[in-house]
């Protein structure tokens, strides 16, 4: 045997001991009568709804411990201004200061709006395919999760993700994104941001059932996702969405 | 056999014996290894029931509504769609500890947050500018947040110059219409405080009825040359209760 293979293996074999102890500390969880194969979540965001009030920010925040420093987010949102040279300005909002109004004082501002982010779920999903240690991984009800205990913080998830819908935790050192709020839906509850919006901008449902809220919005409105070249197939579909979104 | 062993040579058997029990040890460790740490199966399980077992904050209006049922307004008005934690905040541990109380922020920031003029925001969007819309004042003094409606603007002056209307109505004023002497912008209305009525500024409009050479019948007349000098008539006569001799 080669002596870089023998030193590799040796190495290998002392990680998973190392990892042994923590398999037997998770031991018991109790089993839920939920059926993970029985759904197949998505969500519906109506742009033309959104007023931009960051409710949905601070709820995600508060839900699942987002760090709350102003630049890690599951879910953030976005003001596009297109002015009428055709230059196109994104900002993430920061609804502390946003909101004392008049942030836009360009009088060559053709259209403004804003555009609700997160993670889309895709099915086709790029962060999966780039984890080396097959820490991330699509669930049976569509939804991409992080095993927190085997991501070893490489970063190559956040550069794959084309919606930059990843940061790293800074408490954890992990890779971290949105969930659809898995504790949540798992107990017939909805995400805290659709929860929050006031203005239902945000719809979560099952894709597959033949009558709710989801079905409703994807038969009343012409919908589009957000890069739709890139195959990744998201799960999030926008309806009303301008063409300078990317 | 023995002869073909003999013909191998000794450095060749001694590391094929080295080869054989590394081997043999590994072997060994493998099996020691448990089935969940090479099954990326049981990864994802212990991932997703680490996911499941995280906390509900937020507990949804449906629970809300279970013991805050005089809300019920709230279910016509314009805020009927809002969750309750909308506003009050995540309330999950209320619902398990009545001691813990949700937010409830009268400060005006609670409410532009959503109602500040913004151009970005969707048209028809009901909002304000906050630097003329009654600055300082709380928006519930004038909406109900469970039923949040424009004010209805008064239809006289009355609703809000109570005292004013009182002292007037046994006064020999009471005849006069407020319009008589004050010039009143409907949008005074709207923004009392940023749009304010007029009030007459010099000797000559009470003059109008109370000078000598007036042509209005029966008011009390006096000569505006040599009455009072150099005062304004309201120094002395406060115009809603002016004295009777």
């Amino acid at each position: 045997m080669e002596r870089r293979r023998f030193f590799g293996k040796g190495f290998t074999l002392l990680a998973q001991f190392g990892l042994i102890s923590s398999v037997f500390k998770r031991a018991s969880a109790e089993p839920t009568d939920y059926d993970a194969s029985k759904h197949y979540y998505g969500m519906g965001i109506q742009v033309n709804k959104c007023i931009g009030c960051g409710k949905c920010m601070e709820a995600c925040k508060e839900e699942n411990g987002v760090p709350k420093e102003p630049f890690y987010f599951r879910t953030w949102v976005e003001r596009y201004s297109i002015k009428k040279d055709g230059e196109v300005i994104v900002k993430s909002i920061d609804p502390r200061i946003d909101t004392l109004g008049n942030t836009v004082s360009e009088k060559d501002v053709m259209r403004s709006f804003f555009v609700p982010k997160l993670c889309n779920h895709c099915d086709h999903p790029p962060c999966v395919q780039v984890c080396p240690v097959g820490a991330t991984f699509k669930t049976d009800d569509g939804v991409i999760l992080v095993d927190s205990e085997r991501c070893i913080g490489c970063r190559y998830c956040i550069q794959a993700c084309p919606y930059g819908a990843r940061y790293l935790n800074p408490v954890t050192s992990t890779a971290d994104k949105c969930t659809f709020c898995y504790h949540r839906i798992t107990k017939g509850l909805l995400p805290a941001c659709v929860e929050v919006c006031p203005t239902q901008a945000r719809i979560f449902g099952d894709t597959r059932s033949t009558a709710s809220p989801l079905t409703r919005f994807k038969r009343m409105f012409k919908l589009h996702v957000l890069k739709p070249s890139l195959n990744t197939d998201p799960k999030v579909q926008y309806a009303d969405l301008d063409g300078e979104v990317r | 056999m023995k002869r073909f062993l003999q013909k191998i040579p000794d450095s060749l058997l001694r590391v094929s014996t080295v080869f054989l029990v590394f081997i043999a040890l590994v072997l060994t460790l493998r099996s020691l290894i448990p089935e969940s740490l090479k099954n990326s199966e049981e990864h994802r399980k212990a991932t997703i029931e680490r996911e499941v077992a995280h906390p509900v904050r937020h507990a949804g209006s449906e629970v809300c509504a279970d013991c805050h049922e005089q809300y019920d307004l709230k279910k016509t008005g314009y805020h009927k769609n809002l969750a309750c934690e909308t506003c009050h905040g995540a309330a999950q541990s209320h619902t398990e500890d009545q001691e813990v109380k949700p937010v409830i922020n009268r400060k005006r920031e609670a409410c532009t947050l959503c109602h500040v003029f913004n151009p970005s925001r969707p048209t028809g969007f009901p909002q304000i500018n906050p630097v003329v819309h009654n600055p300082g004042k709380q928006c519930i003094t004038c909406h109900n947040p469970h039923d949040p409606k424009p004010p209805r603007v008064p239809k006289d002056c009355q609703a809000c110059h109570e005292q004013i209307a009182r002292t007037k109505a046994v006064s020999p004023h009471v005849q006069l219409e407020c319009t008589t002497c004050h010039n009143v912008n409907e949008q005074h209305k709207v923004s009392p405080r940023v749009i304010k009525a007029n009030i007459p500024n010099d000797r000559s409009f009470c003059g109008k009825c109370h000078a000598t050479d007036s042509t209005v019948k029966e008011t009390p007349k006096v000569d505006l040359s040599s009455h009072g000098e150099k005062y304004l008539c309201w120094e002395c006569h406060y115009p809603h209760m002016p004295e009777v001799n």
